[in-house]
């Protein structure tokens, strides 16, 4: 069935991408805003908007039947979840399937699968992707067997979880028991449901996830890995593809593992799997599924000459993979910055606030994604993205010195950003030289001195 | 059994002289599911289920034109005050297809009076002027959907008696 309106259940830049994608293929939409985001861009981009509720994300945005509904009262023939909010919820997608909306991702089969990390794991393991050790523990005793079996540290992680939310390091034996209990308490009350699971914690690791495309009937590609080891706190800020350093024989290893776990779900629409690389040792283990488009997509966009969001509503429309396989590689690297409102001389507090004025760069191989432009209000009830900066090169050395560029001449006037943190990141030798691991960023804002940040915005 | 809007009316004011929050009543297979608001006339108390086709029940691959509607007018008149929805979903003038409509032009309402029915996936909201007066205007088109907010209708306090 031909897709001719969509809802988009979503706000800020990834809202503004989704529209763009849908302006260019000829499709209507409807933005479904909350209070505060109705003279947001994206509501002037939208053919129509919405508004869904209060500003607060609970009475809108996360509310599944307001957005379905919305949905049928605008002629919508699709959602479209973007990522976060009710994207990955299956009993939303159950909700589109019911009232007979194409719901733009997995089914409700699927992301009740990808979102229950313990049936992930059993996934993965049933078509022989590696596994880190571990394993759920139903017990005291299992704990303290699987502990002596694997060693310490070891990283309790909730069932529902994921993304690094509900995660514990554990560091000692004796603290086992404590951090299982606790770890479990707040499951509970985050996810409803109380299940976790231990497993070995790989200090020096590498983030690599893989980009799938199936089109539902067992058919997968790949569109290449993303390496995503700059992180803070399990957040990523710097992303790129390819994984700069991983050997060719690595790397082939894990497109085929990310196909394999995607085949085993018979996996629909765009997803990502997401690896722990260990590259000494030549070995990964699998982390998770995200079954969304990502927030680093753009990047693979870059290299690969796909657009995601019109591959995910071809595949939505029943159009399959055709369009995928059809395009042409542009080939090169491209690393994408997350400008998010946040201040990194205050621990990287949100920012809230109103936008001054908002200068993004412009030129060869850069794109920008992003909401905010001069007189934006950035809520302080969402996440603080404000929009990612991406450069194409036909090498990692010239996607770097463009990228460095481009941040240089960005502006944004009136909120704190952490624009420093990356110009900083991206003159860093070590970044430089390519192949961080996620242990990076907190080396490196462990051994600068304070007031560093505080000089790059004002 | 069909409800009517003196049913609804009625099943409220039993849920509210009584001590209860909340009231779930089944006859015939009808469901009517009452929760006492927080005060707030904003809250919507009213949640039944039951008398209404289903959303999804609309022709596949309609086409409706997708028109914005139309930005609220300014209230100059101080003594006109504006019912807002206070949810996005289907509004309904009447408490179902061919009954008389909650309330029309003239109308005199006290903050209790039901003026309509916000339904959200087959939850059915009742909306109260919240106010007392005549209903001046109504803005709202039956069985079409509001946005969160929405002037449903204006009530003009002078004529209140």
């Amino acid at each position: 069935m031909s897709i001719r309106r969509i809802l988009v259940a979503n706000r800020g830049e990834i809202a503004a991408r989704i529209l763009r994608t849908c302006r260019k293929l000829d499709i209507e939409t409807v933005l479904a805003a909350s209070e505060a985001d109705r003279d947001s861009l994206p509501a002037r981009l939208a053919t129509r908007t919405v508004c869904i509720g209060p500003a607060h994300p609970t009475a809108s945005y996360l509310k599944p039947e307001l957005q379905v509904q919305a949905a049928l009262g605008t002629g919508c023939d699709a959602i479209h979840p973007g990522y976060g909010f009710l994207s990955e919820r299956a009993a939303f997608a159950r909700l589109c399937e019911q009232h007979g909306v194409i719901f733009i991702g997995p089914t409700s089969g699927q992301l009740a699968i990808a979102g229950d990390k313990l049936a992930a794991r059993a996934a993965a393991q049933a078509v022989e992707v590696p596994l880190a050790p571990g394993g759920e523990v139903p017990s005291r005793e299992v704990a303290r067997e699987l502990a002596a079996r694997i060693g310490m540290p070891m990283l309790v992680k909730a069932a529902g979880g994921g993304g690094g939310r509900g995660m514990k390091l554990v560091e000692r034996v004796a603290d086992l028991d404590a951090a299982l209990e606790l770890a479990a308490a707040e499951a509970g009350a985050a996810f409803g449901d109380a299940r976790v699971y231990l497993e070995r914690f790989v200090a020096r690791a590498r983030h690599v996830e893989v980009q799938v495309l199936g089109d539902g009937a067992g058919n997968i590609v790949h569109l290449g890995e993303r390496d995503c080891s700059v992180q803070r706190r399990y957040q990523k800020i710097i992303e790129e593809t390819p994984a700069p350093g991983i050997p060719d024989e690595l790397r082939s290893r894990l497109h085929d593992a990310a196909i394999r776990f995607a085949a085993r779900l018979r996996y629909r629409g765009a997803g990502t799997v997401e690896f722990l690389v260990d590259v000494q040792r030549d070995e990964f283990y699998f982390l998770e599924m995200n079954a969304r488009i990502q927030v680093e997509h753009p990047v693979t966009e870059a290299v690969s000459g796909v657009d995601i969001v019109a591959a995910q509503v071809a595949i939505a429309s029943g159009g399959g993979l055709r369009l995928v396989r059809g395009e042409a590689w542009r080939d090169g690297c491209a690393i994408e910055c997350r400008i998010n409102a946040e201040d990194p001389a205050r621990d990287f507090a949100p920012s809230p606030g109103t936008v001054r004025s908002a200068r993004w760069p412009v030129g060869e191989g850069i794109r920008v994604d992003t909401h905010i432009e001069s007189g934006a209000r950035v809520p302080p009830y969402y996440d603080s993205l404000l929009g990612k900066i991406i450069a194409h090169g036909r090498d990692r050395a010239q996607a770097l010195t463009r990228l460095r560029a481009a941040v240089a001449v960005t502006r944004i006037e009136g909120i704190a950003t952490n624009l420093g943190l990356h110009a900083e990141i991206l003159a860093d030798p070590e970044f430089m030289a390519g192949g961080v691991d996620t242990g990076y960023l907190a080396r490196l804002l462990g051994k600068r001195p304070a007031q560093v940040a505080v000089a790059h915005h004002g | 059994m069909t409800l009517t809007a003196r049913d609804v009316a009625e099943i409220t004011r039993l849920l509210e002289d009584s001590s209860f929050d909340e009231l779930e009543l089944e006859i015939d297979g009808l469901k009517i599911h009452l929760r006492r608001g927080s005060g707030n006339g904003d809250i919507p108390r009213f949640l039944a289920k039951g008398d209404r086709p289903p959303a999804s029940s609309r022709e596949p691959g309609e086409a409706r034109p997708l028109v914005p509607n139309p930005s609220p007018a300014p209230l100059s008149d101080p003594n006109l005050t504006e019912v807002r929805a206070p949810l996005l979903g289907t509004f309904y003038r009447a408490p179902k297809p061919g009954a008389p409509p909650f309330v029309e032009v003239g109308a005199s309402v006290a903050p209790e009076t039901v003026i309509g029915i916000i339904e959200v996936m087959k939850l059915m909201n009742a909306v109260r002027a919240g106010t007392r007066g005549v209903v001046r205007e109504i803005r709202a088109r039956d069985g079409t959907l509001v946005e969160y907010g929405e002037t449903l209708l204006l009530i003009d306090a002078r004529e209140s008696r």
